[in-house]
């Protein structure tokens, strides 16, 4: 076994170290009675070539961006990942570390979150950033735990444009917590119903939480949004999905939110089946002592040269144990060193071209359909790069179709939500060619047919 | 060498050099100085490229948009491959050196993991993906469930937690779940005073109040104590078997016996499997639920902090409670099943961390049933020839055998020498110190785990460097106070960071102005 390298007499002499006869001897605290009498019941051991072989086979199975025309987004974004993120990722000493506790032989990971939250922070303009979480979805059911604590209160108004795994998991999440969720539906143009939100707004609720752009790609009215939650005094919380959107549109914290949590993975992750990826979290200065996850603070060393360490530990787990902010340990390190890096090479021209083409690809294939016969787009607001498509026929028999044209054209909404059964979400990024939007044009056009 | 150049100057004092001849693999060396990111940046430099766009631009209104991204860099290509090449030489991995990060269990991390999960068709899959296109991905994650639930002796899997924590906050909500579901409110949760953190944080998650309970003298729960605390207020136990102290549990059957009997049921933190596979299975020692760590046990890297996975095992009773989606495969063909009325849920977007599962699945083709095996076997080898080459110079304060790391405290350290000082030493020495202060239980602890993938001249020589150590706060206390000295930066002032938190960068003119604009820190 080429991981272990014990020789015969290397196990013999170690054992005459410790003073016991066999292997056998080590394991006599475990009873008789809760041991495996049997070789498990695996696989023998393969050898390299053969495991390669083996999930080379799997991975045949699966489509991808480079079999099909992909316009799979809700949620999970196809974006180019430059060969410098994956390179840099490769160097073991960020990869093969832990969490970094001892910060003199840590100050890679150290300052590379440190670089990570000022990114964050940036792009949301917000005060404050933690290390990263899990993904978007748990990342905003922290925000809803947060925004309760903040405010000591319990209801929590969930746009029902929100993401709906993301609704899902603070479901999950509150699910013992005695908070009150309510969703409140959407208006006619896509966006969060107004009148619906005010009516529902009180002088208990703790959180407004809204997708930017919401899981229909639409672009919310977050500063009506932030007021109207204000005005009871209420925090508004949001989930950006699609963060790639934040290089053109005006950041969430200048609109007024008090915490900004999203999934990260279009900055340099591979799609990977929807994960890993990188929740960001981000919230104001006045409300730091209660953010949940690691945070990453400068300091210096006894001689006096700049340095970072872990801080502001007292928050969490390991301290205050059932009296943490949250039950997080970890954090998502290598996927923040990915956005890290992929946000350094984009750069401040680079996010914004990025998103420009992101929303111009969309337009595009949007102002397209929406000409088509049978396709209408129900949602009036503007998008960025995704879009909801109503379709006059049968959406499943439509996708099976373009399917065989090796088109993977969008996600049926009739699986979230009841009531849009016709309808589909589009997604179009960068990666896809002009070429590629006309060929689902015209393949939408014929498969109604 | 100016000072505005790159180099860092060390001050390499005299008796860290005879140390390093001594023993140590750590020596100075040509450490590269780098500014932030930020601080690279020169506008109008860039780093990136995308095709021309070959559509017409479209525009949002001005009200939706921002000028720029404020504070963004701008360098160039070359900027960024030399920043982040030298950050990572400031970093200590497994493939640096020995890790024995007690709990943490830091084994070699194989290279054809991260091919396995660099594979266009399995990185490359959308998780949208329709199910008859991802066969291939729903297969793998099918198959690893089943092995990980014949190594752990339970009914079935769910690979959907991120990490630990997150499966512990899985597990405790299907206990609670399940308590509901037959009518029952209980309050409490046992957690022994050896337990992570994570796992009174997760019980107070899920509503419950904690009830820490003491282990005895020799470092384990005893059923009597369990029996004492049990009561019909009481919905589970949290258990971590081998305990934080790399002790066996032996009273377990017992222990999950009194917990069933009087209605509550048994979680059981996996973080250290790497003791136990192929000898004993939670499952059969009956345990109800218990979560792994793929990044500990299976050998998926930890990433200087995460993404790892956390699967969780259940018996039988607790399968409807599952997170959905589920994976299932019915009549040669895998899907996900949604339609689990009973389930708790759904813990985060998708399916789990699979890019983690791919490298998991890769390790358990590679070793087998039997390599798994030896993995513990050796496991628990290294970390008693740890034991038994360092016992005498250091206190160790539970004679129980150990399995797969040891505890042993300060306590007989000379010199005023405390476990963090032994811990910068041996940093001096060319090692990732040991997790310290934890077992809170032992104080002063100092928790060694060294994994299977060390080989003996490994840890002799780390031994060597322990004793050493031990001799120095004796002869020359000031060696481990003023450690460590050959790293790029000396200990740092943590009281001064969380003082006054400084989370993220300023630019010179904003850093002028911190006193009216508060936002940036």
């Amino acid at each position: 076994m080429r991981y272990i390298p014990h020789t015969e007499e290397d196990v013999r002499q170690m054992l005459a170290t410790i003073e016991v006869d066999s292997i056998e001897d080590l394991f006599v605290e475990i009873p008789a009675e809760v041991r495996l009498d049997r070789p498990l019941d695996l696989p023998a051991p393969k050898a390299e070539a053969e495991v390669l072989r083996e999930l080379k086979r799997l991975a045949a199975q699966n489509a991808t961006e480079e079999s099909h025309s992909c316009f799979l987004g809700g949620g999970a974004y196809n974006h180019f990942i430059p060969s410098v993120v994956d390179h840099l990722l490769s160097r073991s000493e960020f990869y093969t570390a832990y969490t970094p506790y001892q910060p003199e032989i840590s100050q890679g990971t150290l300052q590379a979150i440190f670089e990570y939250q000022s990114l964050i922070c940036q792009l949301t303009g917000m005060d404050v950033s933690n290390a990263s979480m899990y993904d978007g979805a748990s990342a905003c059911a922290e925000a809803v735990m947060m925004a309760s604590r903040a405010t000591r209160r319990k209801k929590i108004l969930l746009a029902s444009g929100l993401h709906p795994e993301y609704r899902e998991t603070v479901a999950t999440y509150c699910r013992y917590l005695e908070m009150e969720l309510v969703e409140i539906p959407a208006g006619a143009d896509g966006r969060v119903d107004a009148a619906a939100l005010e009516a529902a707004l009180d002088k208990s609720t703790a959180a407004v939480v809204a997708g930017y752009p919401n899981f229909f790609g639409v672009i919310e009215d977050l500063a009506s949004l932030a007021g109207a939650a204000h005005a009871v005094g209420a925090l508004l919380v949001t989930a950006v999905a699609e963060p790639v959107s934040l290089g053109m549109l005006k950041s969430p914290g200048e609109l007024g939110a008090d915490i900004v949590v999203g999934e990260g993975q279009s900055f340099g992750m591979p799609v990977s089946f929807g994960g890993p990826g990188v929740g960001f979290f981000a919230a104001r200065q006045k409300t730091l002592r209660s953010m949940p996850g690691r945070l990453v603070g400068a300091t210096t060393d006894k001689e006096g040269r700049t340095g970072y360490v872990l801080t502001l530990a007292t928050r969490e787990q390991h301290i205050r144990r059932e009296k943490a902010t949250s039950n997080i340990c970890s954090n998502q390190g290598m996927c923040a060193l990915m956005a890290t890096i992929y946000l350094s090479q984009l750069g401040k021209k680079g996010i914004r071209e990025l998103a420009e083409q992101n929303l111009a690809k969309a337009e595009y294939a949007k102002q397209a359909i929406a000409v088509l016969p049978g396709f209408s787009i129900p949602f009036a607001a503007p998008t960025f790069n995704e879009f909801v498509v109503e379709v006059e026929g049968d959406v499943e028999a439509l996708l099976l179709r373009l399917e065989e044209q090796e088109i993977l054209a969008g996600i049926p909404l009739k699986k979230y939500y009841a009531g849009m059964e016709r309808c589909l979400l589009i997604c179009v990024t960068e990666q896809n060619s002009r070429e590629q939007i006309d060929a689902l044009v015209a393949a939408l056009k014929g498969g109604l047919a | 060498m100016s000072r505005t150049g790159t180099l860092t100057q060390l001050k390499v004092c005299p008796r860290a050099a005879k140390a390093e001849m001594k023993s140590g693999t750590a020596t100075s060396g040509l450490i590269l100085k780098d500014k932030l990111i930020f601080e690279h940046s020169d506008a109008g430099r860039t780093g990136y490229s995308l095709p021309a766009l070959d559509v017409p631009a479209a525009a949002l209104a001005a009200e939706l948009t921002r000028a720029e991204v404020k504070g963004f860099p701008e360098v160039s290509e070359v900027d960024v491959v030399r920043h982040f090449t030298r950050l990572s030489t400031w970093n200590y991995g497994v493939d640096s050196g020995f890790y024995p990060l007690g709990s943490c269990t830091m084994k070699y991390n194989p290279k054809i993991n991260e091919v396995a999960a660099r594979l266009p068709g399995l990185a490359g899959c959308h998780p949208h993906t329709p199910e008859r296109f991802s066969q291939g991905t729903l297969a793998l994650m099918h198959d690893l469930q089943g092995a990980l639930a014949e190594i752990s002796g339970f009914d079935a899997v769910t690979l959907q937690p991120a990490a630990g924590a997150h499966g512990e906050l899985a597990g405790v909500l299907m206990i609670r779940a399940w308590h509901e579901s037959h009518g029952r409110s209980r309050k409490k949760v046992l957690i022994p005073d050896t337990a992570h953190g994570t796992n009174p944080a997760t019980a107070a998650l899920c509503g419950y109040e904690v009830v820490p309970i003491a282990s005895g003298d020799a470092g384990v729960l005893t059923a009597e104590t369990v029996a004492e605390y049990m009561d019909e207020d009481v919905a589970a136990l949290m258990v971590t078997s081998p305990n934080t102290l790399g002790l066996f549990e032996s009273d377990i059957r017992k222990i999950c016996d009194i917990v069933h009997a009087g209605g509550g049921l048994v979680y059981c933190d996996g973080a250290n499997l790497n003791a136990l596979m192929g000898i004993a299975r939670p499952g059969d020692m009956g345990v109800d639920v218990m979560h792994f760590n793929l990044h500990k046990t299976f050998s998926t890297p930890h990433g200087g902090g995460g993404p790892g996975a956390g699967p969780v095992g259940v018996t039988e009773k607790l399968i409807p409670f599952l997170p959905k989606p589920v994976v299932v495969k019915e009549a040669g063909n895998y899907r996900l099943d949604f339609d689990r009325p009973q389930s708790i849920g759904r813990m985060r977007s998708f399916y789990g961390n699979f890019g983690v599962m791919v490298r998991a699945w890769a390790y358990i083709l590679t070793m087998g049933g039997e390599g798994l095996k030896q993995a513990s076997q050796m496991a628990v080898l290294n970390a008693n020839y740890i034991r038994a080459r360092l016992e005498g110079a250091y206190h160790l304060p539970h004679q129980n055998r150990s399995l797969h790391e040891v505890v042993f405290s300060d306590q007989d350290l000379g010199g005023n020498c405390h476990t963090l000082d032994l811990a910068k030493r041996l940093i001096d020495y060319g090692y990732h110190p040991p997790t310290v202060y934890f077992p809170l239980v032992v104080a002063g602890a100092i928790m060694i785990e060294p994994t299977e993938t060390e080989s003996k001249e490994v840890l002799d020589e780390f031994c060597d460097a322990m004793l050493e150590i031990a001799r120095e706060a004796e002869e020359s206390p000031e060696l481990l106070l003023e450690a460590p000295t050959l790293t790029a930066l000396r200990r740092l002032d943590e009281t001064a960071a969380a003082r006054k938190p400084q989370l993220r960068y300023c630019p010179p003119q904003e850093a002028t102005e911190k006193k009216e604009n508060k936002s940036c820190y």
